[in-house]
């Protein structure tokens, strides 16, 4: 059974504002989807090694070398709000 | 015929033997979209101007000799809305990124590029590739060729769209759980989903990175290797991209597939798959004994648990990737907010349609303190189980056939309200994934309603020339792929 404040909490982990109403329809919806995963209970893993990638690599490295990337600008291009070649954000501290 | 309904390498030929130009060709697709796209909305936004460009530049080389240029030199393309393509939107479908501009080349765009391919146009998706059926769209939903009132898959349903309907040749999508297949499937057109790391991600707006994989959709199976010629390959940009040789796929295409080995999984012929549907594909089983293949039953005993590992997998994967739209960067930010927490949530709140809330939702809740460990660790095990299933099938068979869904085309709205139902269209698809297995979709019939019917072909890992030439074989032997809708 899955709660409103647990939504709410997990939400906030999220960074992520929901309304009233999507906090409803969200506790309804995921205690549906939870029941469908929940099916994974009934098998035996245990001694069994999880699968992060399906490809047999670990580590991929390469030369520390310097190579061409953004200039000032294009790294800028997209942002909301810039000012002096920084991206603009709203204030952190009071 | 039109010259809009030729495939890819009927084009090919006519520009080579000079009996029409790159830009003849570009405007007859220009026409074509101008005429139908206002209805099907396969497309997200047009790229006319550029293609005309660019099909004048390869008129240009055409012109002095043809002989050493790559197949597809001069054909137009469209691409899902997920693939960067320098200095062009990319809006993923999404409110959150509706003004991004790409500031570099996917590397299957940069491929496109140098093969002398022409993007025309983005396709339309479901919100960062997350639906079955186009409806999570912010831009609106794309219609079936065959059905208006019908979805045509997802979440690469624009693509399918195009290709289906001739609003383009060829077109590129992505495969995260069926993306690709289901769409095709439903629109009966050729989409084929490559083997994890066989094609660059880079460039790849990111879903769920282990999953997610780049492929074509074509009206033919020649088509489908000559794109697959194009764009597969090592890619040092993404570190998942696999460091093996790339055959010429045109090389499989051969008819003949006597002593294949075809398996038949039981867990895949189950209750609720749609009469239609299960007489196509056992008439399917049929001709290919028929012609000398050998059939064998197979099992996938953890079948019933594909869709819930993929549900926990996928959307602990999103939630993560999901996480770099803040608002601080680029992409759609609330400018009311006061401070910087309250800017994250109520851009991400925002920006973010329902389906890609409810998955960012779900996927943080199975990877958050007291969860991990029962959910996606579990998830992460279980994904081992079901990978070893493919390994023991594919001892006693060469490939693995299934239906690509369990049904065809359903209505506009009839599962966009229960996200259960939606899933559990995909429940063949996903699978592969999980597995990471390269599997393809071919037309293979229509339903009475004169729907669409799709065959899943799953070969073993980086051996999509295998699954082409059994495909082919099909293709030689029936014309379902060359039936044409008429849209209404």
């Amino acid at each position: 059974m899955i709660t409103q404040k647990e939504v709410e909490y997990v939400a906030e982990l999220a960074q992520l504002y929901l309304s009233d109403k999507e906090k409803e329809l969200l506790t309804k919806q995921l205690e549906n989807i939870l029941n469908l995963v929940n099916k994974l209970k009934e098998l035996n893993t245990e001694g069994i090694e999880p699968t992060s990638t399906v490809i047999p690599i670990t580590n991929v490295f390469r030369e520390d070398k310097v190579k061409e990337s953004f200039a000032n600008e294009e790294s800028l291009m997209n942002s909301p709000e810039k000012e002096k070649g920084y991206f603009k954000i709203p204030k952190i501290m009071e | 015929m039109k010259l809009f309904e030729y495939t890819a390498h009927e084009l090919s030929r006519l520009l080579r033997e000079r009996k029409v130009s790159s830009k003849e060709i570009v405007k007859e697709y220009i026409k074509r979209i101008e005429e139908v796209d206002n209805k099907l909305h396969a497309y997200i936004s047009y790229n006319f101007d550029n293609a005309l460009l660019k099909a004048k530049e390869c008129d240009k080389i055409l012109s002095k000799g043809a002989d050493n240029l790559p197949p597809l030199f001069g054909i137009p393309i469209s691409i899902k809305d997920i693939l960067c393509m320098k200095n062009t939107k990319v809006t993923c479908g999404s409110k959150i990124l509706e003004n991004f501009i790409a500031p570099y080349d996917a590397t299957v765009v940069e491929k496109l590029k140098n093969n002398g391919l022409i993007v025309i146009g983005k396709c339309n998706m479901d919100e960062f590739a997350m639906g079955s059926s186009t409806e999570n769209s912010y831009f609106g939903p794309s219609l079936n060729p065959w059905d208006f009132s019908r979805v045509p898959g997802g979440s690469s349903g624009g693509s399918a769209v195009c290709v289906a309907a001739s609003e383009s040749p060829l077109s590129l999508g992505t495969d995260t759980g069926g993306s690709i297949r289901q769409p095709a499937a439903f629109c009966g057109v050729v989409g084929l989903k490559p083997t994890y790391g066989r094609v660059s991600r880079y460039g790849l707006i990111a879903f769920a990175s282990s999953l997610d994989q780049i492929g074509p959709f074509s009206k033919d199976v020649l088509d489908c290797a000559l794109i697959m010629n194009v764009i597969a390959g090592y890619d040092e940009k993404d570190s998942t991209s696999v460091n093996i040789e790339t055959p010429d796929y045109t090389r499989y295409l051969v008819s003949d597939i006597k002593g294949v080995r075809i398996g038949i999984p039981n867990e895949y012929f189950i209750k609720g798959i749609e009469e239609d549907v299960n007489s196509s594909i056992n008439n399917a089983i049929r001709l290919f004994e028929k012609n000398g293949a050998k059939v064998v039953n197979v099992s996938l005993p953890h079948t019933e648990y594909c869709l819930a590992t993929y549900y926990i997998i996928a959307t602990a994967e999103a939630s993560s990737n999901l996480a770099r739209y803040d608002g601080v960067h680029y992409g759609y930010r609330n400018k009311s907010a006061k401070n910087l927490w309250d800017m994250y949530k109520m851009s991400r709140g925002d920006g973010f349609g329902e389906e890609v809330k409810r998955r960012i939702i779900l996927g943080t809740y199975v990877l958050s303190a007291g969860y991990y460990d029962a959910y996606y660790l579990k998830a992460q095990k279980v994904r081992t189980l079901i990978k070893r299933d493919f390994e023991e099938a594919f001892k006693e068979c060469d490939f693995i056939l299934t239906p690509t869904t369990p049904t065809t085309a359903f209505k506009i709205g009839e599962k966009i309200s229960d996200p259960v139902q939606m899933y559990l269209s995909d429940i063949f698809t996903i699978s592969t994934n999980l597995a990471g297995l390269p599997a393809i979709s071919i037309p293979c019939g229509f339903s009475k309603e004169n729907l669409p019917i799709g065959m899943q072909l799953i070969g073993k890992p980086f051996c999509e020339g295998e699954i082409l030439k059994i495909a082919y074989n099909y293709e030689i032997n029936t014309d379902w792929h060359l039936r044409k809708p008429l849209l209404k």
